[in-house]
């Protein structure tokens, strides 16, 4: 079955030339492959943010993983904004915690959304209920938010990767970064080109990113990682909206972050044989959750 | 294309911490459950590249037995798969392998009862998304995003027409169909990828037709 759009470039030719949103035709094209009715594919987008919505407000409150190696922080950034002190912005840190929350919970093995995947989670939901309190979108639009968001993370996955283990963590949080600034834009009333600059900017910035988890798990330095994906993204959204526009097309960027992937050791790929994880302390960690544990279950 | 819906980039809603080596884990498990057809007793699962590097860490053990158990991907009872394991007479065991392997994450899991095994090789490809790569070493291509019918058969004449048939005569439309044989004029493996889940009397007619030898299913 022929598709609505193979790459950006054909996305935005396509919302231009028809006079629709973004979101509009991932929902078209969604309902072209599954022969699903558009009511059915809008509820199913609403169980999944009423998902992402219950993981920040859980993470707000506070969890912990197993190891204990993550959890609390979107607690203290949340404090921190309430003392009217912050220097980057009140909505922009507002949006990291909220990544952060989102995140923790996915690390204390609790229910998300993955978007695209679980590591990279926070991202779009924490930018989502941040931008929220400025904006003040319309339940449709903040579903819409997500098949925005949908739509560029479905170009990256088929003509690149959103895998860790095959491109590191800028297929996982640089599209899921890229993904969140299109939607901003969308949501913030910019036009197709405008979303497609703004994820080019955003995941230009993220290239090269390696995929080195701490003991393997996803808290160091995932979680983390998702605070700052959620910050690049706000402010290659406002770049764009700005009229910043990137000197390689979105589609390119894409491509290079698929061939850095390839050329990127297996170490490096969500092995856990380099980087943070191999460095004297993630070694350490690693020792102490695993050191002595058996590998046959009983 | 590998992803054709935009669920599998906003979604699926699962268990953290990881959708490749949690949520895919536990969708390969719940694969191989669906294509063996009743729950295994034992289980031998390897383990190759990422897998086998951080699996403990991601909870991709956790995860594939809680798909052997039938849990899904949001499954809040993938946490407690090792203990329900014990309480459904599954054993278990994890091999980790060092040999390349195509795709850095793959699991061959080999289960089996008093009736039965059977080894299916499964590869998450990123985001929750899975593929099945073999089956009792037929190599094959099958997404599990659409419901799936196996039959392995003797490579015969009429094999494939009288399968056909007997899924028009229930109305069932194919999407995709391949076959694939270890050896010429021996035994061969029929994928097909249908629009709507199989009732059981149907593999059970299919598998009444000569030279068939086995009939199995995913549902979507």
């Amino acid at each position: 079955m022929d598709v609505l759009f193979h790459n950006v470039r054909e996305l935005v030719a396509r919302a231009e030339q028809e006079g629709k949103q973004i979101s509009e035709l991932m929902i078209e094209q969604e309902m072209l492959m599954s022969g699903r009715s558009r009511e059915e594919i809008m509820a199913q987008m609403d169980h999944n943010l009423t998902i992402m919505e219950a993981a920040v407000e859980r993470g707000l409150k506070g969890v912990q993983s197993v190891t204990g190696l993550t959890g609390g922080d979107a607690v203290l950034i949340q404090n921190y904004i309430a003392q009217g002190k912050s220097l980057s912005g009140d909505l922009l840190l507002d949006a990291v915690s909220k990544a952060v929350a989102t995140n923790e919970v996915n690390a204390a093995m609790g229910t998300i959304c993955a978007t695209p995947t679980a590591g990279s989670a926070g991202v779009v939901p924490g930018t989502l209920f941040a931008v929220k309190n400025k904006l003040n979108p319309t339940r449709e639009q903040m579903i819409r938010y997500l098949f925005t968001s949908g739509a560029f993370g479905f170009v990256v996955a088929n003509n690149a990767s959103i895998s860790g283990a095959e491109g590191g963590c800028q297929a996982e949080v640089g599209s899921a970064a890229g993904m969140a600034a299109a939607a901003i834009v969308e949501m913030a009333g910019g036009t197709p080109q405008q979303c497609s600059e703004a994820f080019a900017i955003t995941l230009k910035n993220m290239l090269g990113l390696v995929c080195d988890p701490v003991a393997g798990l996803v808290e160091v330095p995932c979680v983390k990682r998702n605070a700052m994906g959620a910050a690049n993204s706000l402010v290659a959204a406002d770049m764009a909206l700005a009229g910043v526009t990137s000197r390689i097309p979105c589609d390119e960027v894409i491509g290079a972050m698929y061939r850095i992937g390839l050329s990127m050791s297996p170490n490096l790929k969500e092995t856990a044989r380099g980087g943070l994880a191999t460095t004297p302390t993630g070694k350490a960690l690693a020792e102490k959750i695993f050191g002595g544990a058996v590998v046959q279950g009983d | 294309m590998k992803f054709t819906s935009v669920f599998d980039i906003i979604g699926p809603v699962m268990i953290g911490p990881s959708s490749s080596h949690t949520a895919g884990a536990a969708r390969i498990g719940r694969v191989a459950r669906d294509l063996f057809g009743r729950q295994p007793k034992w289980a031998k699962i390897h383990l190759y590249g990422s897998f086998a590097e951080t699996y403990k860490g991601h909870g991709t053990d956790v995860a594939l037995v809680g798909g052997l158990l039938n849990y899904d991907t949001f499954d809040e009872r993938i946490k407690t798969a090792f203990a329900d394991a014990k309480k459904a007479g599954l054993d278990y065991e994890f091999i980790p392998e060092t040999a390349n392997t195509e795709h850095p994450n793959t699991a061959r899991l080999v289960i089996g009862d008093d009736e039965g095994e059977m080894s299916v090789v499964g590869i998450s490809i990123g985001g929750g998304k899975i593929e099945v790569s073999e089956v009792n070493g037929f190599k094959l291509r099958l997404t599990g995003g659409m419901p799936a019918i196996l039959v392995v058969h003797d490579d015969r004449a009429g094999c494939i027409a009288n399968v056909a048939n007997c899924l028009a005569m229930h109305e069932v439309n194919i999407g995709h169909m391949e076959v694939s044989r270890i050896e010429r004029g021996l035994t061969a493996l029929m994928v097909i990828e249908v629009d709507q889940n199989i009732e059981d009397k149907i593999l059970q007619q299919i598998s009444l037709i000569p030279y068939i030898t086995k009939v199995s299913k995913i549902n979507n």
